[in-house]
């Protein structure tokens, strides 16, 4: 008996022995490499958040209060939705990685200033509740969830959605931006739907000022989309990050360009390619929704094909659809493409390259 | 302008710990661990048994297998044990374990000197064979094979673009060897038949490539400075930057008329035909933040890492992983026990801020691994199919044995995704269901 409890005794001693040895030199076995760069996803969500500041701040002082209000409620709201969802379905929680704030945010900046507030909160859970959660969350999301979440709104509340502030036209913050406006004015590509390309550019009193309005941004619009030289500033900076690839704006923009100029208003090569190129949310569209890495092709020729058919389909509506601006759903529509792009689009094998 | 291949990275070099360490010879052990698996190929079994005295170059393990390598003593001592043991690359395997006598006694026969111009073609592959010499890259491929191309060869290249970070043996082999590296050079081209000759050096050992290029003056053989890229080293990317030739897929260096062998061996082939030195020994580098003083040393095959280790001072720090090779390819370790065998290029112990990889999460398909893959692959899409154990669909639609597992796709992943973890995976899945077949 006691020679058995002896023997069991020594046993657990080596046991803990063996333990104590272990524990000693205790390695994390995995397979390699075993190193890694220190990107991470948050990273790269809070700087495209940060390469959407310049724009972003320039539409508070623009058109005002209700601006900053919107964006608020916009990216706040997202954050919450995901949250509430991941903590339902008991998953990692990573409502905070900047991806839902920065869906809120471009949500925010892609429709009206004087849209309602509680309008924008809605579009944030259609798009992070609809659009990406249900989904599976993100990288499983097929859609753009801003862009879905700005086609909900389209559709639920139409004049809302097209119904903008009127402008002080001027630079300067007044108290008149201070406060919600009720007066409301056209946007340039609706006054270019409506009334034409003379009355465009009549309104802005000649093609020079049009185009200085265009490009600083001191036009009527969806708040976020007006400044071209300050979304560029952003683009520009997420290229030098490498967050991006030039070849998505450029071949968007520059497919919009090339088309509007060659079916111009008056028979062929009379368009304006420079308007079309800074108007509605072209410039918005292509350096931050056309780059969405999880509802774009993998592959550089991909986003190519991705890029110039988006811009083909904003054409197509911007000249021939009942709406005036075709972005958004272009945009979409080649999100719905993007897995068969990358099924036939992928690179060549090394070895088979001839 | 600079040569190079599609894709990428630029991980930081690290090699600074011991790129100014020249080569040590420590003390020898009391005993090493010979395992018999230390090439790819066949295994060997043991030719002596328990009890036996051997010394120091002899033979005492072969295989009758064409793809094999004979094993040598490393030291001179008694057989006390002959047993499975830990082993670096595979999770054990059957070794030989030989107690130092302290004499270090050569085998009879060794050293010689032999006039190696005078030899043929196949006596120097025969002693090439003998000698148990393998690519000292990592790969571990039978010399004498390389050595024996069924097709026509014209061109022979050094790979000494040493691109894997902290690993600094083939640096520092070109500095002090530079002389067995040129006639190892030489003695490999003649047993080819071919007069071109390139060595590949990455352009971050500048040094290097000064001592090469003055000790290949007037010969066919050109010195090569390539671009710092990981994976310059990776022998298809290799071949495609010096001569922009292309292996095709499945296919071998000998199908565009290259042979490739590592800087160490060339080395290992100078000592063993001029000299009758069989590979016993070889440089590892021991580095790594968890190293106390990081150094090149000369080590005995079935030294321990322990014992490396402990010549380099220990520890300094919590070691999170010992890595056998380097930080992108190489095999994290479980313990200290595994001995160094022809193939180990390094030890690593990296503390837990270099290794920390983060947490796995979905994949955002932000293209980076397409981007960064040499092989040009879609490496998301293989791990997504890994996930979901679709081995049949990464074999016929994405290339999945195209993979050289060269891990770039995984340091360049915002994701923290295991790529090469499921590629491995997808690999065995599909030879387990041929295996069946």
């Amino acid at each position: 008996m006691s020679s058995e409890s002896n023997v069991q005794e020594g046993k657990a001693q080596k046991i803990q022995a063996k333990e104590i040895e272990v524990q000693d030199e205790k390695f994390t076995v995995s397979a390699s490499p075993h190193i890694r760069c220190n990107e991470s996803i948050s990273k790269i969500m809070w700087n495209v958040n940060l390469a959407l500041a310049p724009a972003a701040i320039f539409s508070i002082f623009y058109f005002g209060f209700p601006a900053l209000i919107n964006m608020v409620v916009g990216a706040v709201s997202a954050v919450v939705c995901e949250y509430l969802v991941q903590k339902f379905r008991k998953k990692k929680i990573t409502a905070f990685d900047g991806s839902a704030f920065l869906t809120g945010l471009l949500l925010s900046m892609s429709v009206s200033p004087s849209l309602p507030p509680y309008m924008v909160a809605i579009g944030s859970f259609v798009a992070i509740v609809i659009a990406k959660q249900s989904m599976g969350g993100l990288g499983y999301n097929i859609f753009n969830p801003a862009h879905i979440a700005r086609a909900a709104l389209m559709v639920s509340w139409p004049v809302a959605m097209t119904t903008w502030t009127k402008l002080t036209n001027s630079f300067v913050i007044s108290s008149a931006t201070l406060s919600v406006d009720a007066v409301s004015g056209p946007t340039p590509l609706n006054i270019l739907k409506q009334q034409g390309y003379a009355k465009l550019i009549e309104t802005f009193g000649s093609n020079t000022a049009m185009y200085k309005a265009m490009f600083l941004g001191t036009r009527n619009g969806s708040m976020g989309e007006t400044s071209t030289i300050l979304l560029m500033l952003g683009g520009v900076y997420l290229l030098y990050r490498g967050y991006i690839k030039w070849q998505i704006p450029v071949c968007m923009i520059g497919t919009v360009g090339i088309l509007t100029w060659i079916f111009g208003p008056t028979g062929l090569f009379t368009g304006d390619p420079l308007f079309h190129m800074m108007a509605g949310g072209l410039i918005l569209g292509a350096f931050f929704m056309a780059t969405d890495m999880v509802t774009i092709p993998i592959t550089t020729k991909g986003q190519i094909i991705f890029a110039v058919g988006a811009g083909m389909i904003t054409v197509l509506i911007r000249l021939q659809g009942g709406y005036p601006e075709g972005v958004c759903y272009s945009i979409l529509l080649m999100n719905a493409i993007t897995p068969l792009i990358d099924r036939l689009v992928k690179p060549k094998n090394f070895g088979a390259r001839g | 302008m600079l040569k190079s291949f599609l894709g990428g990275i630029h991980p930081k070099g690290s090699k600074a710990y011991t790129v100014d360490k020249a080569i040590e010879i420590p003390t020898l052990p009391s005993q090493v661990v010979i395992p018999m698996s230390q090439h790819i190929g066949a295994p060997c079994t043991p030719i002596v048994k328990v009890g036996d005295k051997v010394k120091k170059g002899q033979v005492i393990a072969n295989s009758e297998a064409f793809m094999h390598s004979p094993v040598h003593a490393s030291i001179s001592g008694d057989v006390i044990k002959i047993a499975e043991m830990p082993h670096a690359s595979k999770v054990n395997c059957l070794s030989i374990v030989i107690k130092n006598d302290g004499l270090d006694e050569w085998v009879e026969g060794i050293p010689l000197h032999r006039e190696w111009d005078k030899l043929e073609a196949q006596e120097i592959r025969d002693i090439v064979k003998d000698a148990g010499i393998v690519g000292l890259g990592g790969a571990t491929f039978p010399t004498h094979i390389k050595l024996s191309p069924n097709k026509e060869v014209d061109i022979f290249i050094v790979n000494a673009a040493e691109c894997e970070p902290y690993l600094t043996a083939d640096y520092r082999m070109m500095l002090e060897y530079t002389e067995r590296i040129v006639t190892g050079v030489k003695i490999a081209m003649k047993v080819l038949g071919v007069s071109k000759g390139f060595i590949g050096i990455e352009d971050n050992k500048p040094e290097a490539v000064k001592v090469m290029k003055e000790s290949f003056k007037g010969t066919s053989v050109e010195v090569v400075s390539l671009p710092t890229k990981y994976p310059q080293g990776g022998e298809k990317m290799l071949i495609k930057a010096l001569v922009n030739r292309e292996v095709p897929t499945g296919g071998l260096p000998m199908d565009v008329g290259v042979v490739v062998q590592n800087i160490g061996t060339t080395v290992a082939i100078c000592d063993a035909v001029v000299s009758g030195i069989p590979l016993i020994e070889r440089i590892v580098t021991v580095s790594g933040d968890a190293i106390k003083e990081p150094k090149n040393l000369l080590l005995r095959i079935g030294s321990t890492f322990k014992d490396a280790v402990d010549y380099c001072g220990g520890f300094n720090k919590i070691a999170e992983k010992i890595i056998s090779g380097g930080p992108m390819m190489g095999f994290a370790q479980f313990t200290l026990d595994v001995p160094i065998i022809k193939g180990t290029s390094g030890i690593l112990a990296l503390g837990s801020d270099v290794v920390n990889s983060g947490e796995e999460s979905p994949c955002i398909r932000c293209g980076r691994c397409v981007e960064a893959c040499p092989m040009g692959l879609v490496p998301s899409m293989l791990s997504i199919l890994g996930e979901r154990h679709k081995y049949q669909e990464a074999k016929e639609q994405y290339s999945l044995f195209n993979c050289i597992e060269c891990g770039s796709c995984v340091y360049t992943c915002p994701a923290k995704r295991n790529i090469v973890q499921y590629i491995k995976q997808l690999k065995a899945q599909n030879l387990a269901q041929s295996a069946k077949k």
